[in-house]
């Protein structure tokens, strides 16, 4: 179970106090598969980057089956089965698909490891000896990120925004493997930070973040409406709200 | 001479050798020949003048290596030796170069190598030196290679030159002539620390048309060493060239990066790209997310880079 009691956090920008995230309260077990969304901004990679032990909150703690990991370090919280695919994956000059795995999952064999990346649509003969470089695509260092989640099994696995630019067939294929991997799996928390409409739906959960806040959180069915008015909304709001400031 | 079991260390470290190879091979050590042996296409005898090596490589010979390093392990040896190699037409060959000092007394170790190396028409070669420094003593090692190489009609050479470890001083001075067709490609990589100096100045004359050179450089200067990077590309006909030099800085280390592109026809094509910089955090953060240390990312980051 991961448990954020009141999470705050700050950082500075342009040496202004800006606040992300605002006393957030989650409770995740395991077992389920969590869906979190909301606009662009507010506070959904962050909260990610906190949990992993990236980003300090200014208060608050974080609990781990049990144990406080809000002063663990990064590498501690790794140990402890806390992984995270980043919204941007970061390129190496020098590194392997390969080398990257195996630094993800230590004793991986050869069959596991072609087996990852066929998972996530990738050719192993084509890309076990591919450089971590700027010749990647934008989608194929996308998942070899997934891969990288994937294969280490984690107690807890976060995702962010794994489908973005990542093509329409494999974004399918992506969701059965995540779902294939957490749904039944009540040992494991998975957690898919998505604004993809296929992904929330089969979500046990919705958690949808605001401003900073916890703005909404349920089901699949009860947070849906919500997310769909939102949009529509603000979409009327934009288009009359332009008018009326002009009449004004 | 015998060499002992600390004389293979080095061996090693600088040829990959843990034993004496098959083929043509010159051991030197301390400034003398201490192997030397011929195979029926590669003839290494030494220069009736100045007593250097001179290695002939008949032509037409395939797939054949030729080993030849210098190993220093007497305190305070200067050493300074001229060799000639020659790769005849249409051999296809690797020379496997190299220079390891060890060195534990107080005095300092120099060796001083001048390469000239004649790739003939149609020849390819591969030429791989790596330098290595080993021993605790204040006595600096002391490397300065210089490499003269002239590249003829279609023939195609690549040059890799490793320096990882143990180095204190090291000046290394590159030309090459590239004829019609010709094509070059000068692989460095190069790691310093504590308080090393290490300067590699090349400059490389394109003057066959159609001819191709690249130079790949990477390195990382961590505590308070000094790297210096000049890397000149001339362009005298219609030619492509391309220099690229990337450099990690960490810690209190200096690094002068300065490519040059000269091109004397408007048919030379010349591009070059220069960055320096400390390691991406986000890199860092990846692979501590993955499990690793700070200081295992580093490293992992750090090999990875000069692999
Ligand atoms: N290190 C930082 N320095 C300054 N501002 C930051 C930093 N990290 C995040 N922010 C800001 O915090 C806010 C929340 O960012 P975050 O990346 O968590 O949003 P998000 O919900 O993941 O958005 P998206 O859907 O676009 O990925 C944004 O306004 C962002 O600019
Ligand atoms: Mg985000």
């Amino acid at each position: 179970m991961l448990e954020i009691k009141n999470i705050t956090m700050a950082v500075d920008d342009h040496g202004e106090n800006k606040e992300i995230l605002k006393g957030i309260n989650i409770k995740f077990e395991p077992g389920k598969l969590y869906g979190i969304t909301g606009p662009n901004g507010g506070g959904k990679t962050s909260l990610a980057k906190v949990i992993m032990g990236i980003y300090k909150p200014t208060e608050g703690h974080i609990y781990f089956d049990g144990e406080d990991i809000t002063d663990l370090s990064i590498t501690e919280r790794a140990r402890r089965g806390i992984a995270y695919a980043f919204q941007q994956p970061p390129r190496f000059k020098g590194l392997t698909v390969q080398d990257l795995l195996k630094i993800a999952k230590p004793d991986i064999d050869n069959n596991l490891l072609r087996k990852t990346l066929r998972d996530v649509g990738l050719c192993p003969e084509d890309y076990l000896e591919r450089d971590l470089d700027a010749s990647l695509s934008g989608g194929e260092i996308k998942r070899i990120e997934i891969a990288q989640v994937l294969v280490r099994n984690a107690k807890l696995s976060i995702f962010d925004e794994p489908e973005a630019g990542v093509d329409l067939w494999t974004i399918q294929k992506l969701i059965h493997i995540i779902m294939s991997n957490y749904k039944n799996n009540d040992k494991a928390i998975a957690i898919i930070i998505t604004h993809n409409e296929n992904v929330l739906p089969v979500c046990d959960e919705i958690i949808l973040i605001k401003d900073g806040v916890v703005a909404a959180e349920g089901r699949p069915d009860e947070i849906w409406p919500l997310i769909c008015d939102d949009i529509e909304c603000k979409k009327r709001q934009e288009c009359r709200g332009e008018m009326i400031y002009e009449i004004k | 001479m015998k060499l002992n079991n600390l004389d293979f260390d080095v061996l090693n470290a600088v040829a990959n050798l843990k034993n004496i190879p098959s083929g043509a091979v010159n051991i030197r050590k301390d400034g003398e020949a201490v192997v030397r042996s011929s195979s029926s296409n590669i003839k290494i005898s030494s220069h009736p003048e100045h007593g250097g090596l001179v290695v002939e490589i008949k032509p037409g010979t395939k797939n054949e290596t030729v080993h030849v390093p210098v190993i220093l392990t007497k305190p305070g040896m200067r050493d300074k030796v001229y060799n000639t190699f020659i790769v005849g037409e249409d051999a296809e060959v690797t020379i496997i170069a190299g220079c390891g000092i060890h060195n534990t007394s107080h005095s300092d170790s120099r060796h001083d190598g001048i390469h000239e190396i004649i790739v003939k028409k149609g020849a390819r070669l591969k030429y791989a030196e790596k330098h290595y420094g080993q021993g605790e003593g204040k006595g600096k090692r002391i490397l300065n290679p210089s490499t003269i190489i002239r590249i003829e009609e279609g023939a195609s050479a690549e040059l890799e030159m490793v320096q990882i470890k143990g180095v204190d001083d090291t000046f290394r001075s590159t030309v090459a002539y590239i004829g019609e067709k010709g094509s070059l490609k000068i692989i460095e990589r190069l790691l310093t620390h504590g308080k090393q100096r290490a300067e590699s100045d090349i400059n490389i004359y394109i003057e066959g048309k159609d001819g191709n050179a690249q130079i790949l450089s990477r390195s990382v200067a961590k505590d308070s060493s000094e790297q210096v990077f000049k890397a000149s590309l001339t362009g005298k006909t219609s030619c492509f060239g391309h220099v690229e030099c990337d450099a990690i800085i960490m810690d209190n280390a200096k690094i002068k990066s300065i490519p040059a592109l000269i091109a004397e026809d408007s048919d030379a094509v010349m591009t070059h790209e220069a960055a320096i910089g400390k390691i991406a955090g986000e890199q860092l953060i990846k692979l501590m997310s993955l499990g690793l240390t700070e200081e295992e990312a580093v490293e992992t980051i750090l090999n990875g880079f000069l692999r």
